[in-house]
């Protein structure tokens, strides 16, 4: 009811600015997509390139514009929310976007790949991250899943005529869409024992269920089956078979896009929706969760010897980190969880962005044989390698340190000290495979001594940027963290 | 007037067929009908609860939820003739040069 009688009029023009960076990923996919067949195809993989990192840089700008405090609040009759979170959020997103375009310019080439649609696609996949970390309202959530999740789907497949991308693709769509109606299921549920779509008005419903004694069993059957569909997307264990077949099948650049922003836009609705609606029980659903999937993670990257499948399941594994935060209490937690994704962020953007290049056409050179005597046949790539890898295992002055000490002392605070033991013990575990990768790079005799294709400018940049941002939240977290605290404050 | 909890028994007997065929089908193209099938099973849910509520937003729901359907639906044919041409195959376990 509330939908028909509220649509009947405009929304404001502060409204608009609440969703401007959307406005202006969306405005310069299309126009990527109507220049692709005005432009010869030779000259346009780097025209439409530079469309799309303007559009980048302008979505930044534009999460700049909207961080100002007069547009702060709900817009649209309560389907987005314009806050602390959501804009770092979009930052994330934004700055993932900005990276995973740098690198992508010489694997287009190399690869053969037309980029009108390719470029399109990454923008508006990049719309519905965005759409997701700000929507309050189930549909609204629904949808810019959606657009992320088909957008990813698509670019997945992208080297078309390679059967395991394919292969790698189709997986991906039906593992996705089927989390997608366990997602929905959920949301039915929910909606059948609240009678609302919005999660303000869901949460103060439970909330008054609760304190009249009984909690209605089909809410909290919804929200499990949310989890089981978003733990899908995160790849979290027991839903994560998907992950090591589609991250070896897909290019290495979008493999790049989708382990980080859409995880973190993903885990940005788990926040809001597992600190925002109060149903009890949900704490021992993430313990599990987490501690299967830091568990099977590390010990099935022990035994890869592809390293895009390695760096799989070490994403299943940081996952598993990031759900700990979910578990402790909100004051902690989300700092803790909002800090992680974006040095996750940094640092598997950067480390997806090496494979990409020393991958060479047709993704060839992936497996740990490749890699012995890199060190010695591209110190620079090497050393830049290592130190994302350094991240990944959480070594002090880069930010996979500070992240793993904010959730693993979020989670002492929050008396789990069970878990906080699994995950240090996963720690510990998890150095060991990416210690392997560094000593085949520097201990080993390279198979074929000619030397690493030169990285070309624009991938030079993505990966300064993104070292320069693993090292800056190494060095000093105290601002994002700042930043991230205040949002919570917001979101309960 | 039919009770509510008929419809929502049909609609979980309705998912749970989805989710049968989802996992024992061998077809890419049956596997992708069961999945329709659950996102219909779904619907009838929204559709009910929205009737028992009086609330039109699980009847609004139930169309946006038909038009991505219908946007995966594309997209989803379109990556599985793509798999045909490469592996001249719609078995799924034949599709199998990653392993699971």
């Amino acid at each position: 009811m509330t939908l028909i009688q509220t649509t009947a009029a405009l929304p404001a023009a502060p409204d608009y600015v609440r969703i401007l960076p959307e406005i202006v990923l969306s405005i310069f996919g299309m126009a990527i997509m109507l220049l692709d067949p005005l432009i010869d195809e030779r000259r346009g993989q780097r025209l439409l390139g530079g469309v799309a990192l303007a559009g980048s840089l302008v979505a930044v700008v534009a999460t700049l514009f909207q961080a100002q405090q007069q547009f702060w609040g709900s817009g649209f009759w309560d389907m987005v929310k314009v806050d602390a979170f959501s804009i770092f959020f979009h930052f994330v997103v934004a700055a993932v976007l900005l990276l995973v375009i740098l690198s992508s310019y010489e694997y287009m080439e190399v690869q053969q790949i037309r980029a009108g649609e390719y470029y399109g696609l990454l923008l508006f996949g990049a719309v519905g991250m965005d759409l997701m970390s700000s929507a309050v309202e189930l549909v609204l959530i629904f949808i810019a899943l959606e657009i992320s999740s088909i957008s990813t789907y698509i670019l997945a497949g992208f080297r078309r005529r390679s059967a395991i991308s394919t292969e790698s693709s189709v997986k991906y769509f039906l593992l996705g869409s089927f989390a997608t109606a366990f997602f929905l299921y959920g949301v039915a549920l929910i909606f059948g024992a609240t009678g609302s779509t919005s999660i303000p008005r869901i949460s103060a419903a439970l909330t008054e269920y609760i304190s009249g004694g009984g909690g209605p069993l089909l809410a909290y059957l919804g929200i499990a089956l949310m989890f089981v569909g978003l733990g899908f997307k995160v790849a979290a264990a027991p839903f994560h078979i998907w992950t090591p077949d589609v991250y070896e099948g897909a290019p290495s650049p979008v493999v790049g896009f989708m382990s980080t922003a859409p995880k973190a836009a993903v885990f940005a609705v788990l926040l809001r929706i597992m600190f925002q609606i109060e149903a009890p029980g949900r704490i021992w659903l993430i313990w599990i969760a987490a501690a299967l999937s830091m568990t099977l993670g590390n010990i099935a990257a022990l035994v890869q010897d592809n390293v895009k499948r390695l760096l799989a399941y070490s994403s299943i594994a940081h996952a598993g980190y990031l759900l700990v935060a979910f578990a402790s209490l909100p004051e902690n937690g989300i700092p803790a969880a909002m800090f992680y994704t974006a040095s996750y962020a940094a640092m598997n953007v950067g480390a997806f962005a090496v494979v990409g290049h020393f991958a060479s056409a047709g993704e060839r050179y992936v497996t740990l044989e490749d890699y012995s005597g890199l060190g010695r046949r591209s110190p620079v790539l090497a050393a830049i390698l290592t130190i994302f890898l350094l991240s990944l295992i959480g070594i002090p002055i880069t930010g996979g340190f500070f992240a793993k000490f904010y959730v693993f002392s979020a989670a002492l605070q929050a008396n789990l000290v069970g878990l906080a033991i699994i995950a240090v013990v996963n720690s510990a575990v998890a150095a060991y495979y990416y210690l392997r990768l560094m000593v085949v790079m520097y201990m080993r005799e390279p198979r074929d001594e000619s030397p690493v294709p030169a990285i070309p400018s624009r991938l030079g940049i993505a990966l300064g940027l993104s070292l320069a941002a693993t090292i800056y939240l190494g060095i000093l977290p105290g601002r994002i963290l700042e930043y991230a605290a205040r949002s919570v404050a917001l979101l309960r | 007037m039919v009770p509510l909890s008929y419809y929502l028994i049909l609609s979980a007997i309705l998912f749970a067929c989805g989710v049968t065929g989802f996992l024992i089908k061998r077809n890419i193209i049956t596997i992708f009908m069961s999945i329709e099938l659950m996102l219909n099973g779904v619907n009838l849910s929204f559709v009910a609860f929205a009737v028992r509520w009086h609330n039109l937003s699980g009847q609004v729901f139930v169309f946006f939820v038909m038009v991505v359907a219908a946007a995966e639906a594309a997209v989803g044919l379109a990556i599985i003739i793509a798999v045909f041409r490469t592996r001249e195959t719609l078995n799924i376990d034949q599709v199998n040069l990653l392993k699971l």
